[in-house]
């Protein structure tokens, strides 16, 4: 059963969910017995996949592919399979994959298994883990199909260096110009600045800040870590900061590697929302807010004392480890 | 235009989840069960599209008899029919099977669903019953409107929202911010009386095979105590966080 990554690029170079695929994707043929073939689309250097396992790649280099463009590439994903003998197919969790998952899945008849968090629990049949009920349970999930679609989990296995020499193979797919009847008319993205969906650190405020002018500090200390901000649904309805920042259950995920919440008591639906980040720091002045139950760390005191303060231990802390 | 807003029934965002059966089925017992949150965006968008423009609005969902208090919802909230498959949601691909084949039948210009249903998680129906019918479809959708056949929808992608132009027959899958939350249609007196009289046809499912199969199922496991830091030693916290959490 051999394997083919689909990997994401950005301006020419892999977003970091694209490394995290390629990692896993070799290692999930290794128990296979077969071999990961990795589909990359207009990346400047797709030998850097070797990096992390992939001795083959199916290079595609078209304008027309930029930006993204679901029905495109599923069609090239499913081409890209057919190409490389694959009946595992692996994608990442970020929005354009998600998006292009259902599309891939329904081409290829094939069962696709969003939000898995490790390695297949059996690879005959294939078992994989992953998350349901709004990160409130698990669910071991067998995929029936000939071919089979897995998604993976932001930060569920990460990236890991295993060097090989990647044979990269140029790759073009006869794409009818009907694949486009839904085009891109305006890309409206924050530059400079990390996103929720790709940073490693998430600060996030609460109702506990009192009001919009008082979230310089969270900026402060999101720049500081080099962190997404974020923010819990009040905050978001209240129109205190866009709803682009909500993280919850109704709004965006959180599988960052850290998560700190200040402010914010952690009603069940915000906890559903962020249960995958890795490490979970909270600081609220309630020292029966719900989320010190959920968290790792935690700080009972003023954010408006507290958080001024650990700004400024993390630049000692910068400082000294530069 | 004809609008088909396709419902999953699911336990209420505050419910606490627990499995039965040998932990091979969720416990639905003392579960109150709702309209999926994502889904409830899309149907007061259909409303719209009936309000303004006159739009006919059906509601479908795959399931057994149990969920029709969520279907008679939302036909009091104002759409015009209901559809019910009658079979167990086994998986995304079979309910995107069925929901196609409702489709199919009813002709529909434009179909809404939910970005997922808070459930099972899946995601994946619009997009397979897209591929299946060979239908636009925009996952993620934050803004529709249509004109004739042509239409605009802006879609949430990471870090911003891209705005894509497309055509009738179209299938979104929307999510918060389609519409306002302080839009969200609440069914009133006279819609709930109304609800009663208006048609809930119940359909046999087609032959279809699902395509995974949740074997088992488990809670998180206990998560240890909180590690309390002193106000006072804000710098133990940044220690901590780089030698002991190491992720910074």
């Amino acid at each position: 059963m051999s394997v083919l990554v689909y990997t994401e690029s950005e301006n020419g170079k892999f977003r970091k969910n694209a490394l995290e695929v390629a990692s896993y994707g070799s290692e999930v043929a290794r128990l296979l017995g077969s071999s990961a073939t990795a589909l990359s689309i207009n990346n400047e250097n797709p030998s850097q996949l070797g990096d992390y396992g992939i001795a083959s790649v199916l290079e595609v280099t078209d304008e027309a592919l930029d930006p993204f463009n679901a029905n495109a590439y599923a069609q090239l994903v499913a081409d890209a399979a057919a190409q490389a003998g694959a009946k595992v197919v692996i994608l990442s969790s970020s929005a354009d994959a998600k998006f292009m998952a259902g599309l891939l899945a329904g081409k290829l008849k094939a069962g696709y298994v969003p939000n898995v968090v490790g390695l297949p629990e059996s690879t005959s049949p294939l078992v994989v883990r992953r998350t349901a009920f709004s990160n409130k349970g698990f669910a071991n999930t067998k995929i029936l199909t000939d071919i089979k679609i897995i998604g993976l989990s932001k930060n569920a296995f990460g990236v890991v260096e295993n060097k090989v020499e990647a044979k990269v193979e140029a790759f073009s797919a006869s794409l009818d110009s009907s694949l486009f009847s839904t085009a891109s008319v305006e890309v409206d993205k924050v530059v400079g600045k990390a996103t929720i969906a790709d940073a490693d650190i998430v600060v996030s405020g609460g109702r506990g800040l009192k009001g919009p002018e008082n979230w310089g500090m969270i900026e402060e200390l999101a720049d500081v870590l080099g962190a997404a901000t974020a923010c819990s649904k009040p905050v978001s309805d209240l129109g205190w900061r866009p709803h682009s920042e909500h993280v919850g259950q109704t709004g965006k995920p959180v599988a960052s590697n850290l998560y700190i919440a200040i402010g914010i008591s952690g009603a069940i639906q915000h906890l559903a929302g962020v249960n995958a980040a890795k490490t979970k720091v909270v600081i609220n002045i309630d020292p029966e807010a719900p989320f010190f139950k959920a968290a790792d760390y935690g700080i009972v005191g003023d954010a408006f004392e507290v958080v001024p303060e650990l700004i400024e231990k993390l630049k000692e802390f910068k400082a000294q480890n530069a | 235009m004809k609008i088909l807003v396709c419902i999953s029934n699911v336990p209420d965002t505050t419910s606490k989840i627990n499995f039965t059966d040998d932990n091979s089925r969720f416990d639905t017992s003392g579960v109150q069960f709702v309209i999926n949150p994502n889904d409830e965006f899309g149907l007061t968008r259909a409303m719209w599209f009936k309000e303004k423009g006159g739009a006919t609005v059906h509601v479908a969902t795959v399931g057994e008899a149990t969920t029709e208090p969520t279907i008679r919802k939302a036909l009091a909230i104002g759409a015009d029919e209901a559809i019910r498959v009658d079979a167990e949601p086994t998986d995304g691909f079979f309910v995107a099977t069925q929901l196609a084949e409702v489709v199919k039948q009813g002709g529909y210009d434009l179909v809404i669903c939910g970005r997922e249903s808070i459930d099972y998680n899946g995601g994946m129906v619009p997009g397979i019953m897209a591929s299946l019918l060979g239908m636009n479809f925009v996952n993620t959708c934050i803004g529709l409107e249509a004109d004739g056949d042509q239409a605009t929808a802006v879609r949430e992608i990471d870090g911003g929202k891209e705005t894509l132009r497309t055509t009738l027959p179209l299938i979104i899958a929307g999510q918060k911010r389609l519409v306002e939350e302080s839009d969200l249609k609440i069914p009133n007196m006279r819609g709930i009386m109304m609800a009663r009289q208006k048609k809930l046809n119940v359909v046999p499912p087609v032959e279809a095979s699902p395509a995974s199969e949740d074997l088992r199922f488990e809670k998180p496991a206990p998560k240890g105590a909180v590690t309390l830091v002193d106000a006072t030693q804000v710098g133990e916290l940044v220690r901590l966080l780089h030698s002991e959490a190491k992720v910074i």
